[in-house]
Order: structure tokens, then C-alpha cells, then sequence
């Protein structure tokens, strides 16, 4: 054998991959089902969060502020750990799945919470004034003018949060989710063969390349001149 | 016949700063009040008053039969009858010209979008830019846009319109398209507060000139008047100042 082929023996064994085939697209589909409920439930709620935020009343303000940054120092790989392993013993046992999603949603919601009210305040000061003078009511005000200028301000940096945190997936291997990568690697244990583990890497790619660039396309439509 | 407006020992406070000091302004129906004073005086904070932009310390607004400072009076729907126009313009950037004029026709006037559409047409007709409606904001002058910002006022057919330094953003050659649209607004019959430092307006247009500074009124009276032969010393110093420059 020459090192080429013990090479491609290794890592790109075609009958290792064709054996785990079906257990990585069954990690794919679980691994897609995560990502949505992640992005949905955590960008929903760290817009609720902001739009709550907006409308000032100090202490739950200061009740938001204090969750948001408790999640943006916490390490997910942590959060993930501490709600599957904690809080059984508060008596809730949540999934896997359920464990993961909790834990990158919360992640997720405090980061993209942050994005929106940034994108909130730097709406200038005057639309706010224009639209109330009309008879607009503050959520009116708030819906109509200047949720969609934050929201093309937040374009960018929110999806690329949102895709890092998205590929946090992955760290549902540490409770024994079966998304990609832990489909991938219990593969490798069994079969002596990285070989699974490169199929796991370019499910990754084809998942989530078309989200980087639908990311690029959304940032180019919303991107009206000022 | 009342005043349209009637402002009484209108008082506020920022904080320590006292910034209006007891001001008391009526406007008849059809009158325009050009209100003039040096940088500070509380000029914009009066108007910002009227219309509830600003809460006053104390005093008591009545706007058209509504008392505006009233906890019963419906703020929202209020507003609608006190048109205001900025310096800044604040047009919706992401909205056309159009989108602009409907949206208060249509989020608080209850019109559907034909309605409204009707409506915000004929308003940017009156301030010559129904050529305009599809256009953003970024793709018109100042003057367009400071236009089209009177348009989205006089759309919702108030009965006061408040205009703070509506030309003071422009470039100069731009400034007598505005001006020539709040004059044929004036022949129209509407009631008009202006603060401004277009004295030929003034002199031309206005009824009243109301001098203000340290956040009272000092002064006020008919356009020649005030700027031929003020009564006060402030005022003639004032005057005296801006016709320099
Ligand atoms: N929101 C605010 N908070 C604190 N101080 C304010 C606020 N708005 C206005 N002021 C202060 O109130 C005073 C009067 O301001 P105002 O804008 O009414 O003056 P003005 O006569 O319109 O001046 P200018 O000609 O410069 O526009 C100023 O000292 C200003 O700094
Ligand atoms: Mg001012």
C-alpha cells in the first residue's frame, strides 16, 4: 500500500462511509430539526426581549439585562451541561434534544437580544418623534418605524451569531445527542475508521454553507440606501 | 372667536434647567405666529409643548377645544389635528414618498391603503411632488424631502401646523421651494407656528412675531413692528444680530 492509499484507506474508506451512510443523514435530519428549533425560538425570543426592553420600565429592564449577560459569559458547552445533568435533580429531566435546544436557544435569545436593542438605539432619535407627532402610538412607532430600520441594521452581525451559535449543535455529543457529530464519532469507535468523521465534516459544510450565503443575499436585499 | 390654540404659564424644566418660564401664547384660526429668539431661548422646546412631544412642568394646553395635557384626552388621536415639521425632515428612510404621507392615514385615520393612497397622493400633489410618491427618501433633495415631510403633516388635515427651523437644514437655493409651499399653506387658511430665521418669510407671511429669550416671551407684535422699531432692548439687539448676517 502506498501512503496515498493508506491515506485515502483512512480517512475516505468508501466501504466504512457506505456502511454509516444512513446513520449520518439520520444525524443530518436531527441535526437540522435542532438548528430550527434553535434559530426560531431563540431569535423570537431575544426579539421579544428587546421589544420589552424598548418600553423602559426599570427593573424588569434590569431583570433582562442581568439574564442576557449571565448567557453571553456562560460557555454553551457549560449551559448544555448544567440544564441535562442539573436539572434532574430540580425535577425536570429534559431530553437530549430538549436539553440542547433549551440551552443554545438561551444562548442564542441573550445575543441576538443585545443586536435588536443596539439596532433599537441607534435608530435616530427624530424618527421616533416624527412618527409619534402623527398620532402614531409607541408600539405602533415601534412596529412600523423603527423595527424594520433596526432590523437592517442588525442584519449582519445577528447572522453571524446566529450561525456560530447554530453550529454549537455539535456539542449535543457531550449528552449523547445523536446529531451529526455524535452519529460521526460513535461511527469511528465501531468501526476503527475516521473515515465517518470526514462524511460528518461535509455534512456540516453542505448544511451550512447555504446558510452563509442565503445570509449574504438577505444582508444585499435589505441593504437600502440611507 | 377662541384662540385655536391657547397656551397658559406653559413652565418646564430639565431637571435644574428652567427652560420655559411661564410662557402664555394664543394663535387665532388662520394666523401665523413666527416665533424668533437667539439659540437656547426655549423656542423649540415650546413647540415640542404643543404637541405634547415634550411633557410641560406645569401650565395647561387647549389645542382646537382639546386639553392636551388632560390624562383623559386620547394623545394619539389628538396629534393628528397638530401637524409638525423638523429641521431634520425624519422622513422614513425605508419607506417611499408615498409610504411616508399614508402611514398615520392609514395606522391612525383607520383608511384602508386605496384610501390612503387617494389621500397621501393629493398631499404630495399640493407640495408639487406627486412625481415623486415612488421615490425614497435618499433619492430626493432636501427641499424634496422636507416637502414631502409637509405633505405627511398636511395629509391628516390638522388644524395647527408647527414648523421648527424647516429650512435651517437646507442648502440655500433649495430653501424658497419650502417656503413657497408653506406660503400657498398660509394662503389656504391654515393656522401656522413657525420658528424660523427667515425674516423675509416674516415680513412677508407672518401676522405676529413673537421674540422669546431666556424661555419668556419678551416681546411681540406685527412683523414691522418687531423688526422696524421693537420696544425692548433684547429684541433690538437680537434683530440688530441676525440682520448683520
Ligand atoms: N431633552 C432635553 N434635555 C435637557 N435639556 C434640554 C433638552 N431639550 C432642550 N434642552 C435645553 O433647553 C434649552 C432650550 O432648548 P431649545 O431647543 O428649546 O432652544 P431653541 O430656542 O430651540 O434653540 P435653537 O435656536 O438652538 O434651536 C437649551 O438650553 C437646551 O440645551
Ligand atoms: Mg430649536
Amino acid at each position: 500500500m502506498s501512503r496515498w492509499d493508506r491515506f485515502l484507506d483512512t480517512f475516505f474508506n468508501l466501504k466504512v462511509m457506505a456502511k454509516y451512510l444512513p446513520d449520518i443523514l439520520s444525524g443530518v435530519v436531527l441535526t437540522i430539526e435542532l438548528a430550527l428549533a434553535v434559530v426560531i425560538t431563540g431569535l423570537l425570543a431575544g426579539l421579544i426581549l428587546a421589544l420589552i426592553r424598548s418600553v423602559g420600565i426599570r427593573p424588569i429592564n434590569w431583570l433582562i439585562i442581568f439574564v442576557v449577560d449571565v448567557f453571553r459569559s456562560l460557555p454553551p458547552l457549560v449551559v448544555i451541561v448544567l440544564v441535562y445533568f442539573g436539572l434532574p435533580s430540580a425535577g425536570f429531566a429534559p431530553s437530549a434534544f430538549v436539553s440542547t435546544w433549551m440551552s443554545l436557544a438561551l444562548v442564542l435569545m441573550a445575543f441576538a437580544e443585545e443586536i435588536f436593542w443596539a439596532g433599537i438605539t441607534s435608530t435616530p432619535k427624530g424618527q421616533w418623534e416624527a412618527s409619534r407627532s402623527t398620532g402614531l402610538s409607541f408600539s405602533q412607532t415601534l412596529l412600523s418605524v423603527i423595527l424594520p430600520q433596526a432590523l437592517r441594521l442588525t442584519i449582519a452581525p445577528l447572522t453571524n451569531r446566529t450561525i456560530a451559535i447554530t453550529k454549537g449543535t455539535a456539542l449535543g455529543t457531550v449528552v449523547a445527542l445523536h446529531e451529526i457529530l455524535g452519529m460521526a464519532s460513535s461511527a469511528v469507535s465501531n468501526s476503527y475508521n475516521p473515515s465517518p468523521l470526514m462524511m460528518g465534516a461535509a455534512a456540516y459544510i453542505v448544511l451550512f454553507l447555504p446558510v452563509v450565503v442565503a445570509a449574504r443575499w438577505i444582508e444585499s436585499r435589505f441593504a437600502w440606501k440611507r | 372667536m377662541p384662540p385655536i390654540v391657547s397656551a397658559k404659564a406653559i413652565h418646564k424644566h430639565f431637571g435644574t434647567l428652567h427652560v420655559l418660564k411661564g410662557v402664555d401664547l394664543d394663535v387665532a384660526e388662520r394666523e401665523l405666529v413666527f416665533v424668533i429668539g437667539p439659540s437656547g431661548s426655549g423656542k423649540s422646546t415650546l413647540l415640542r409643548c404643543l404637541n405634547r412631544l415634550e411633557e410641560p412642568t406645569s401650565g395647561s394646553i387647549v389645542v382646537d377645544s382639546i386639553d392636551m395635557l388632560s390624562p383623559r384626552t386620547d394623545i394619539n388621536h389628538a396629534r393628528q389635528r397638530i401637524g409638525m415639521v423638523f429641521q431634520s425632515f425624519n422622513l422614513y428612510p425605508h419607506m417611499t414618498a408615498l409610504g411616508n404621507v399614508t402611514l398615520a392615514l392609514r395606522k391612525v385615520a383607520g383608511k384602508s391603503r386605496a384610501e390612503a393612497d387617494v389621500l397621501g397622493r393629493a398631499a404630495l400633489e399640493r407640495v408639487g411632488l406627486a412625481d415623486r410618491a415612488h421615490h425614497r427618501p435618499a433619492e430626493l433633495s432636501g427641499g424634496q424631502q422636507q416637502r414631502v415631510a409637509i405633505a405627511r403633516s398636511i395629509a391628516l388635515e390638522p388644524r395647527v401646523m408647527l414648523f421648527d427651523e424647516p429650512t435651517s437644514a437646507l442648502d440655500p437655493e433649495l430653501v424658497g421651494s419650502v417656503l413657497a409651499v408653506m406660503r400657498s399653506l398660509r394662503e389656504s387658511g391654515m393656522t401656522m407656528i413657525v420658528v424660523s430665521h427667515e425674516m423675509g418669510f416674516a415680513r412677508a407671511a407672518a401676522d405676529r412675531v413673537v421674540f422669546m429669550d431666556h424661555g419668556l416671551i419678551v416681546e411681540q407684535g406685527p412683523p414691522a413692528q418687531i423688526f422696524e422699531s421693537p420696544g425692548q432692548e433684547r429684541t433690538r439687539t437680537f434683530i440688530g444680530q441676525i440682520q448683520r448676517h
